[in-house]
């Protein structure tokens, strides 16, 4: 079923669409290889954008996937700052920004997701930002710094992340947050207590449950963020992060099934036979738990390469994967496997006093999810345990005397 | 700069120079060659990118940190010589390096 001379065409030049090309290569693929990104740069990473990078810990070249000269090697016509308008499926055809189409046999799309803006006044000026580019992240090294003073909004990864790498960095920073907790959408109340007092005693301040009504600017440039209870938050920049949308218009637009996201199988194939969906984009199947869902991970990114780059290539699908990612801030390493679906308890292994620890989220006694902050085996045990669904001995489970290994055993 | 060897399981063979300040990860990832699959991107977060480091090497390469160890202790084969590409870094002294790639990353 696979055409090794197919054309593949693959719309968004991230993480996922980038190692998608290199995996068809690496897969054997001989046919043309088209990749399109609205961004001026090769595929990169962008994890490091509110960590290492940020803090001026890597470079432009460490940030790519590949160097530039690595497509025209490997013979992928890729193509910068170009725009896709329309997908035309009745001819397998792109349309493009400047009025150009390209044919495609196989369409892969990596469009990935945008950062959420908030309708408020003064959500224009300069100094409100988002990171969600490189360009994004250049804008921001660029006003943080010591004696400066950063408003984050949104008290989530990204924006803790920020607020870890602003202190680092020099800056006053303050996070305002919605919600009565930090991570409320995606962590538990241990571990938002944990980040809490570790950000505070790195000097960040918290507005918990507070509400942002807009920005107020002088001569064009942000001075301050206002809040609905009347007071307003001076600061010199501002980084939204209050999360991401995908961008799926194209495949709406042309009658795709979508379902915020596009609906893939585990072959990340769409429900046209000659179009798959991969990372942020990707409304897929999720078999340990039995559901569908969207993610904005790395990790998630790859597999779904994985999968698009065998099923074109006709190579056996990867085997079953949990889902995990990371975060850095500070001198922590947070991992996370799985997701809490349905978790009816939580379990605490470790003291989080000591700075490394693991909270469980267990439904019945099969794990659903693991947090590990700077804790490994935790992580890496969870993570197996997550896939193969094995019941799990709770007793054992929260006595840190006990190995992970002889947990999992 | 440093000449790098990378060998696969298979026995294949991979020669490529490396810029300083990279990590023996980056160095295969960069050059597209299979068998490291660095996952994180070098955070030292997902243990795939276990190499075997040259016995001839391994004095220069340097002692794993306690978070290498942790998460080796995890990955799949793994020998005294294991390693995670991610967190060597490539300098002038490790030029001729060769690293042997596991079965599997994951």
């Amino acid at each position: 079923m696979s055409d090794p001379s197919a054309h593949v065409v693959i719309l968004g030049a991230g993480h996922a669409g980038g190692t998608a090309a290199a995996l068809l290569r690496q897969y054997g693929h001989t046919g043309p290889i088209t990749l399109i990104g609205d961004e001026p740069i090769p595929p990169y990473q962008r994890p490091p954008l509110s960590k290492a990078w940020l803090k001026g810990e890597a470079d432009a070249d460490s940030l790519a996937l590949k160097p530039l000269e690595f497509y025209a090697e490997h013979d992928i016509d890729f193509r910068p700052s170009t725009r896709a308008e329309r997908l035309e499926r009745s001819a397998q055809l792109v349309h493009l920004a400047d009025g150009s189409t390209v044919h495609y046999d196989v369409l892969i799309l990596a469009t990935g997701a945008r950062a959420i803006a908030l309708p408020i006044e003064g959500a224009d000026l300069d100094g409100v930002m988002f990171l969600r580019t490189a360009a994004d992240a250049e804008r921001l090294k660029a006003a943080v710094g010591p004696g400066k003073k950063l408003a984050v909004v949104g008290g989530g990864y990204i924006g803790l992340e920020v607020a870890a790498s602003g202190r680092a960095l020099g800056a006053d920073v303050v996070v305002l947050e919605r919600e009565e907790r930090l991570l409320a959408r995606v962590a538990c109340e241990v571990l938002s207590d944990f980040f809490r007092t570790y950000h505070e005693r790195h000097g960040v301040t918290f507005e918990l449950g507070c509400s942002v009504v807009g920005f107020e600017g002088r001569g064009g440039h942000v001075t301050g963020v206002k809040l609905a209870d009347g007071r307003t938050i001076a600061c010199d920049a501002v980084v939204v992060g209050v999360g991401a949308a995908p961008n799926d218009e194209l495949a709406d637009d042309c009658g795709l099934e979508t379902a915020r996201g596009v609906v893939v199988d585990l072959q990340a194939r769409s429900s046209d036979p000659n179009i798959f969906a991969i990372g942020d984009v990707a409304h897929r199947p999720m078999p340990i738990y039995g559901r569908m869902f969207r993610m904005e991970s790395v990790p998630n990114a790859l597999e779904q390469a994985k999968q698009a780059a065998s099923a074109i290539t006709g190579r056996p699908a990867p085997a079953g994967e949990a889902p995990w990612q990371w975060s850095d801030q500070y001198d922590l390493k947070l991992q996370i496997a799985g997701y809490a679906f349905d978790a009816d308890e939580i379990l605490v292994r470790g003291d989080p006093a000591s700075g490394k620890f693991a909270v469980f989220h267990l439904k019945g006694d099969q794990l659903q999810s693991v947090e590990a902050i700077n804790a490994p085996p935790e992580f890496m045990m969870g993570r197996q345990l997550i896939l193969n669904r094995k019941s799990v001995d709770k007793a054992k489970l929260a006595d840190p005397s006990v190995s992970m290994k002889e947990v999992a055993a | 700069m440093a000449k790098i060897t990378y060998i696969e399981h298979d026995g294949t063979e991979h020669v490529v120079d490396v810029k300083n300040g990279l990590s023996v990860m980056e160095g295969a990832v960069k050059n597209n060659i299979p068998g490291i699959d660095a996952d994180c991107g070098g955070a030292c977060a997902c243990a795939t990118c276990h190499v075997y480091v040259d016995e001839a090497w391994r004095e220069k390469t340097g002692t794993a940190s306690a978070m290498e160890e942790s998460m080796l202790d995890f990955a799949e084969n793994v020998e005294p010589n294991s390693r995670l590409s991610c967190q060597i870094r490539i300098s002038d002294a490790l030029d001729g390096l060769v690293v042997r790639m596991p079965e599997s990353q994951h």
